[in-house]
């Protein structure tokens, strides 16, 4: 199957790990992979910031750039989210409807990862090889806006030498919240202290998720208190396998010990 | 169809009221955050509520139904308010009720010192009710020197505490039991000073203290969950049955309205009673529902006065997605889900209505200048939009308002600047390579300037890649 890559602006800068990964697993399961290079950000956050106006030019380039593709593919539940709820309802609200109307064909075409795997390519053992302690953070956006339930869940279960444990209060926000995160810096950081408690809580020695924004939060805390947790993209973990451990070493989202 | 502009109507005035804190959203959190009592109380009481109410929710294969068919009828009475209005307004009078039209708080308030002070009484017994917190009722009446006695247990703690309620459904969830303690033996009159704070003994002398109010006062003020336009019959789901005390003891009667608890029949109130014990106190049903239809010759207040309210909520009706905060039922479901909630409390709102649903509804009332902190008062996780038992899509609320809110200036300029480059892939790339200067912001980006050193007074700051995705794929 052709895919196209919706790297996202985040991963595109500051995680291309997590990207890499996606391609090199979707490459090993006997996909083609494509790089539409005219995309840039999908305008969340200026959505959520209280911009529409501004990112209505990123929803027009977004649509116009993924347009010709069959099966789109990011390995963000956040930014597939905004892509399924936000795009149509900016073009609306600037009166633009065909655009609403290409925007939610566009959206329908795309898919968190875990969908991608799990709905359209029917695989959930993808044979890879991670032997590590591993607690999973279903992110808010993934659990409550693509209601992607335990297709994650399915897919670590099915990697070899992972030794899943479950997270207490798995489904609280971990605090990120995009400019969140900035603007109620404290609100977030106490949300943050009680993730971080329950991912510690867990023994585990990799927290992961689908979402390199929350990773990004949870990682930066985990990484300021030095308790040698990682975080690693759920991608990361199902790209590795006995040859090659992507995930290994140091953490890929770059804020490790 | 031609349509006449008629001018936007006005919003809840300032100076009166409750609708309005005196400082931003995350200046009060974080005052509240640095009260750990505060944190513990509330992640315990939150956290039974939502155990609680999840447990008697999954009960009900059909809430799904239940939850479409509240947000069915709340849309239905907000597209022909005024109509089901007036036909309660005749029903009410038709069985001898006296209707009054309270544009906004002043009005209200108002309306109800007057009627206060004609029955000659000089103190007024109160029903738990969220519209007269809104309005400030108690300090107008207390301007007028009449006594209010709030006798809803946890609203009895907050205003003997001379403190502030910190929840919809429970008042006074931010205390716990040994300072409620102290607060019945600093505040109410004749108590034993040997009071144990075991729950039992708390209520037994707050039971002691009402009964003798009830029994003695001859005005009662109330709110409304819910009036029947069909009838005329007004509902008020209580707990303690202190509420039916007052609404059958006193000669006089008056309740305080906002315009959208009307429903047009019976048959709605079905689904809403089904609906709000179990998002709310997570009862099957509740213990007290009164209700009451204009009064009755020897039974019960033989004079009853409904005061409909509006202040702001023809505002919020005019815009076509904000609208949708009129669903709300006072269930506070919301905040018991709310994780900005569970570690903030209620007063860091500022308003009356704390929470996800004050977040999209204050600013609304108000008009969004007046509370423009609030709509960023979320991580937008979307939990209370789950929770809500007549689905009001908060979240989307939320990212509506934020993009009203008078922006500040910096910001503005950030994003348009941000804006613009994102829609320059070269430009785009340019600012990608100069991610790597990041570097220069210090190790782990602790050398930031504001605002971004929210987060690193926290949290680490990912160090730039060698080599963004787009170079791999370029080179690949």
């Amino acid at each position: 199957m052709r895919i196209a890559l919706f790297v996202t602006c985040l991963a595109d800068t500051m995680f291309p790990e997590a990207a890499k990964a996606t391609v090199r697993l979707l490459e090993r399961l006997g996909h083609e992979v494509v790089f539409p290079a005219e995309q840039t950000c999908c305008g969340q956050m200026h959505v959520n910031t209280g911009y529409q106006r501004e990112a209505l030019p990123l929803v027009r380039r977004h649509v116009r750039t993924f347009d010709p593709y069959d099966v789109i593919v990011a390995p963000s539940g956040s930014c597939v989210g905004s892509v399924r709820h936000q795009h149509p309802m900016v073009a609306r609200r600037a009166g633009d409807e065909r655009l609403a109307g290409r925007a939610e064909d566009v959206a329908r075409r795309t898919y968190e990862l875990s969908e991608l795997l799990v709905d359209v390519l029917g695989v959930t053992d993808v044979g890879a090889y991670f032997p590590h302690r591993v607690t999973y953070h279903p992110t808010c956006h993934s659990l409550r806006m693509l209601r992607v339930g335990d297709r994650p869940l399915r897919l670590l279960r099915a990697v070899r030498g992972l030794d899943l444990v479950a997270l207490p209060a798995a489904e609280q926000c971990c605090g990120f919240g995009g400019t969140f995160a900035v603007k109620n810096a404290d609100t977030s950081t106490a949300m943050l202290a009680d993730k971080m408690r329950h991912v510690l809580a867990t023994g585990a020695d990799v927290c992961t998720a689908g979402d390199a924004s929350c990773l990004m939060h949870l990682g930066g805390g985990l990484s300021r208190l030095r308790t040698g947790v990682r975080t690693v993209h759920l991608a990361e973990i199902l790209a590795a396998t006995e040859h090659r451990d992507t995930a290994d070493g140091r953490n890929r989202l770059g804020v490790g010990p | 169809m031609s349509q006449v502009f008629l001018g936007m109507p006005a919003t809840a005035p300032a100076g009166v009221g409750h609708l309005r804190g005196t400082e931003s959203f995350p200046r009060a959190a974080r005052r509240a955050l640095a009260d750990p009592q505060l944190r513990r109380n509330l992640g315990h009481a939150t956290t039974t509520i939502r155990a609680k109410s999840a447990a008697v929710i999954d009960e009900l294969p059909d809430w799904a139904q239940l939850r479409a068919a509240g947000s069915a009828i709340k849309t239905d009475v907000l597209a022909r308010l005024p109509e089901l209005l007036v036909q309660l307004e005749a029903k009410v009078t038709e069985a001898g009720g006296v209707v009054h039209w309270a544009a906004d708080a002043n009005d209200a308030n108002r309306i109800v010192t007057d009627l206060v002070r004609a029955t000659g009484s000089d103190r007024v017994i109160k029903v738990k009710s969220m519209a007269t917190q809104e309005i400030g009722l108690n300090e107008a009446l207390a301007a007028a020197g009449i006594e209010p006695v709030e006798t809803d247990l946890a609203e009895l703690i907050v205003q003997l505490g001379d403190d502030r309620p910190s929840h919809i459904l429970v008042p006074a969830i931010h205390r716990n039991r040994a300072e409620i303690r102290e607060i019945f033996l600093r505040a109410m009159p004749g108590v034993d000073p040997a009071l144990t704070d075991e729950p039992a003994a708390l209520a037994a002398v707050a039971r002691r203290y009402l009964r003798q109010t009830f029994l003695s006062t001859r005005v009662a003020v109330s709110g409304a969950n819910f009036a029947v336009a069909q009838t005329g019959t007004l509902a008020v789901v209580e707990s303690e049955g202190n509420g039916r005390m007052c609404l059958t003891l006193p000669e006089t009667l008056i309740t305080v309205m906002g315009i959208e608890k009307v429903v047009p029949t019976w048959q709605d109130l079905e689904v809403f009673l089904q609906l709000l014990p179990r998002a709310s106190t997570g009862e099957r049903m509740n213990p007290y529902t009164s209700m009451w239809t204009g009064v009755t010759s020897g039974d019960g207040p033989q004079a009853f006065h409904l005061v409909l309210l509006d202040n702001g909520r023809s505002a919020v009706l005019a815009d076509r997605t904000g609208r949708q905060a009129l669903h709300c039922i006072r269930c506070s479901a919301c905040l018991n889900v709310c994780p900005v909630y569970e570690r903030t409390g209620g007063h860091a709102y500022g308003s009356v209505y704390p929470g996800p649903i004050g977040a999209v509804l204050s600013p609304q009332l108000t008009g969004v200048a007046d509370n423009a902190s609030l709509p960023y008062a979320s991580s937008l996780c979307g939990a209370c939009y789950d929770a809500c038992p007549v689905g009001i899509n908060i979240p989307e609320l939320l990212v509506h308002l934020r993009d009203q809110v008078p922006h500040p200036r910096a910001e503005a300029t950030a994003m348009a600047a941000a804006g613009y480059t994102m829609d320059r892939p070269r430009l785009y790339e340019a600012a990608q390579r100069a991610t790597r200067l990041g570097r220069l912001a210090g190790r782990r980006g602790r050398g930031l300037p504001p605002p971004l050193t929210g987060w690193t007074a926290s949290r680490d700051l990912p160090e730039p890649p060698e080599q963004t995705f787009r170079q791999w794929w370029a080179q690949r």
